[in-house]
């Protein structure tokens, strides 16, 4: 991430810099879901129009989509430390295709929702649902786009000591997600 | 393979030379700063000119004015407001006021700034994430401007966009449709914006810090933009969470917060079931709340740099002060429910939240009596920016004693829906705020300018519009104690509102006159960008940072060198001291030669 690199300090500086503004980052997405649990919460205890909904399956094979893209993204950096470059390459571009495919699980989820007629506006349950997993869709999009920067930079070579924070603040933002879900899917299947 | 980092590195010594990456796009957070600074005064004329036309209509109801049918052909036909007009209004005013001027000025305007210098760093942590911070916020100032020109015109539930009003679309009035959508589309940009300069403002202050700079040996005013920055970050990701729920409800018909059998004009609406309005009370005072110590808490860091300055003696309890910021940062996170002791909520729970508010008391008595004893027995200057530094304790005392108040639930239930309220809030965090800002103002033009301001129409400023507002916003409280609602258009109709009317023209008087005069302040500002005397690198014989640099500051702020600081922020006055201030990067020999 170069936006992370500011211009005139040096590396170690702005490594620092780096995972300060992500645990930054990482505080206020949490209180983006903490707002959305809280309100979730409230408003199913509230009122007495709450239906439980169903969810479709695939869920808990994207589940274990996103487990093991967090894994094998793990594999890639310990790779990296044993200076095994190409298996770093290929380990971070599985676990990007791992990341790319959960969210098309996730649309697969969604598809399948519709076709059985449970949209946005059918229950505060369905609402709920939609909007959870949308933001943390969101949040991904983010994850992926940054996995893929590094994947390009990975293959061109281009991974100096600057772009070895951009891997583990990546990466760490990509365990974050992964941890955020098994919350969702907690939130979902016991008060969902 | 670093090649290329290394020279990135470098490339960010080079002050850039076109005219759009200089002034533009700019990723220097001095430019930055400057842009953040102009977007709130232009945003602060927006919001004055709706203040006082509102001003206008509630003495003159029924004063056709051509010129309105011309602004608002349907919600003024024949020159005449409609009250939805005026609640538009007045919408519009409260939300670009705290938004746009409250929130950006004092932390995106002179945090920006100077921040990164007071600290010893050449710029901020992450530059374009600077850079795209200013340009969301001008792009969500663009789509709260464009709610005004769309069909229906601007919203019209107040700032606080409270459902069912707000959530219940076209039916509950003009504004209500396209208008209000834009209104939390603009808020949900603006919270964005927010997130990206927090995460600036924390990263910078942990890890820039130069050699030296101790947390605590930061001026207070860092302190206030780092607590600030963190209560922007937990309060407006809540914010951006109930703007989301909000605007489902109103387009695709979730009930979130809207409950069964609601009856508008008439009508019942079937489309929702089930939502909370107080649901959305409870996420947007959670946010809210903290919002008002991200208005306030620059102005305080500001105030205590001035006194400790034009006192010619250091801050009187510097830590106390520190422990003062955060402890008014925390508690700041736990009294939202006292917004809310109207909702019915229980009573254990209203006394739990008022207490906390008390608690609030304390630090912010701490600040005052702190700011009294940096005064005691100094040799003050009174310059400008010190007379609205002193202006802003005397504003934070009255609006904060009326504070105490409202946080009695049994009061509240009374104070709530009356003028009291708009009197509390405007005095602390309206005219305090923009009080502490004229003070960083006319402290800090010097150096990122170069020039200075005009000292005599600067006092000519502050004494009219320090008497300007006191005028305002004293009666209110009258107004509140005698009962006279707030959000009322007009006081026609009811008996005991009417004789309550000669309050409400003094009351206009007074805002014209106190709009009237920040002309002063408009033609002092731009005459001496242009034409203002040359200004000495320490004009004011201050100790922090940025006074130790050239004004205005060169592009990388200390010329490529490293500064490193030996001395707290505040050190006036040392006994033995060849000078009656010691600058924070003075090397300690230097200092006690004289000893």
């Amino acid at each position: 991430m170069d936006m992370a690199g500011s211009h005139t300090h040096d590396i170690g500086v702005n490594r620092r810099a780096s995972f300060t503004g992500l645990w930054v980052l990482l505080a206020a997405s949490t209180m983006v879901f903490a707002a959305f649990s809280s309100a979730f919460v409230v408003r199913r205890g509230l009122s007495d129009d709450w239906a439980a909904m169903h969810k479709p399956p695939v869920l808990f094979v994207n589940t274990l989509v996103l487990l093991a893209s967090s894994v094998v993204l793990d594999q890639s950096r310990t790779a990296l430390r044993s200076g095994n470059r190409s298996g770093f390459n290929l380990w971070w571009t599985i676990a990007t295709g791992l990341g790319i495919l959960f969210l098309c699980g996730q649309g697969v989820a969604w598809y399948q929702l519709k076709e059985a007629g449970v949209f946005v506006s059918t229950n505060p349950s369905s609402s709920f649902f939609y909007v959870l997993t949308a933001a943390h869709a969101f949040h991904l999009v983010g994850g992926v786009a940054a996995l893929l920067y590094v994947d390009v930079q990975a293959w061109r070579l281009r991974l100096g000591p600057a772009k070895r924070t951009a891997i583990d603040v990546t990466a760490i933002f990509w365990h974050f997600l992964d941890g955020l879900w098994l919350y969702l899917m907690i939130l979902f299947y016991v008060w969902g | 393979m670093s090649s290329s980092s290394v020279e990135h590195a470098h490339a960010g010594h080079h002050a850039p030379t076109g005219f759009i990456r200089k002034y533009v796009f700019s990723l220097d957070h001095k430019v930055i700063g400057i842009q953040y600074y102009f977007l709130g005064l232009f945003s602060v004329f927006v919001g004055m000119t709706l203040s006082v036309l509102m001003r206008y209509h509630m003495v003159n109801p029924n004063v056709a004015v051509s010129w309105f049918s011309v602004l608002w052909p349907h919600a003024a036909q024949g020159g005449v407001m409609t009250p939805e007009l005026y609640l538009s209004l007045m919408t519009m005013h409260g939300t670009i006021m705290v938004f746009f001027v409250l929130t950006t000025v004092p932390q995106g305007g002179f945090g920006n700034y100077f921040l990164p210098i007071q600290i010893g760093a050449e710029d901020m942590a992450f530059p374009v994430l600077n850079m795209m911070s200013f340009w969301t916020t001008f792009i969500a100032l663009v789509v709260m401007i464009a709610a005004f020109f769309v069909d229906g015109g601007a919203p019209l539930s107040g700032w606080t966009a409270y459902p069912p009003l707000s959530g219940a679309g076209p039916a509950t009035g003009p504004g209500e449709g396209m208008g209000q959508n834009l209104w939390i589309l603009s808020i949900a940009i603006f919270c964005g914006a927010s997130l990206m300069g927090a995460i600036n403002f924390i990263a910078t202050t942990v890890d820039l810090r130069c050699k030296g700079m101790t947390l605590m040996r930061m001026p207070l005013t860092c302190w206030t933009w780092l607590v600030t920055a963190i209560l922007g970050l937990l309060g407006f990701a809540v914010l951006l969470s109930a703007g989301v729920l909000l605007l489902l409800d109103r387009t695709v018909g979730t009930s979130f917060f809207l409950p069964a059998g609601l009856m508008i004009s008439d009508r019942i609406i079937t489309a929702h079931k089930g939502g909370s309005p107080l649901l959305w009370q409870h996420l947007f005072w959670f946010f809210g709340h903290p919002e008002v110590y991200i208005a306030i808490l620059p102005g305080m860091g500001v105030t205590s740099q001035l006194l400790s300055t034009f006192s010619r003696k250091p801050i009187f309890g510097y830590k106390a002060m520190v422990y003062a910021i955060l402890s008014i940062g925390f508690l700041g996170f736990l009294v939202w429910g006292h917004h809310m002791f109207m909702s019915g909520m229980n009573p254990y729970s209203a006394m739990a939240f008022s207490i906390l508010t008390m608690c609030i008391g304390v630090p912010s008595a701490i600040k005052t009596f702190n700011w009294i004893g940096t005064l005691w027995n100094g040799k003050i200057h009174f310059d400008t920016a010190m007379m609205f530094a002193l202006g802003f304790v005397s504003l934070f005392v009255t609006g904060g004693v009326s504070g105490i108040f409202l946080g009695q639930p049994a009061l509240d239930l009374y104070f709530h829906d009356t003028y009291f309220v708009v009197g509390h809030f405007h005095m602390i965090m309206g005219v305090a705020a923009i009080f502490g800002m004229f003070a960083g103002t006319f402290y800090w033009f010097p150096k990122a300018s170069g020039r200075m301001l005009n000292e005599p129409m600067g006092k000519l400023h502050f004494y009219l519009t320090f008497i300007g507002v006191y005028a305002i916003f004293t009666p209110m409280h009258y107004l509140g104690l005698a009962g006279n609602p707030r959000r009322y258009s007009a006081f026609t109709d009811v008996e005991y509102l009417g004789k309550l009317i000669p309050v409400h023209q003094f009351m206009s008087y007074a805002a014209y006159f106190t709009a009237a005069v920040q002309i002063i302040f408009v033609i002092n500002l731009f005459w001496s960008i242009f034409k203002g005397p040359k200004a000495p690198d320490n004009p004011w014989k201050s100790t922090t940072l940025e006074w130790a640099i050239p004004s205005p500051p060169p592009f990388d702020n200390f010329g490529g060198v490293h500064p490193v600081v030996y001395h707290g922020p505040y050190e006036y006055s040392v006994p033995g001291a060849e000078t009656d201030f010691i600058m924070q990067t003075d090397p300690p020999s230097q200092v006690h030669s004289v000893v």
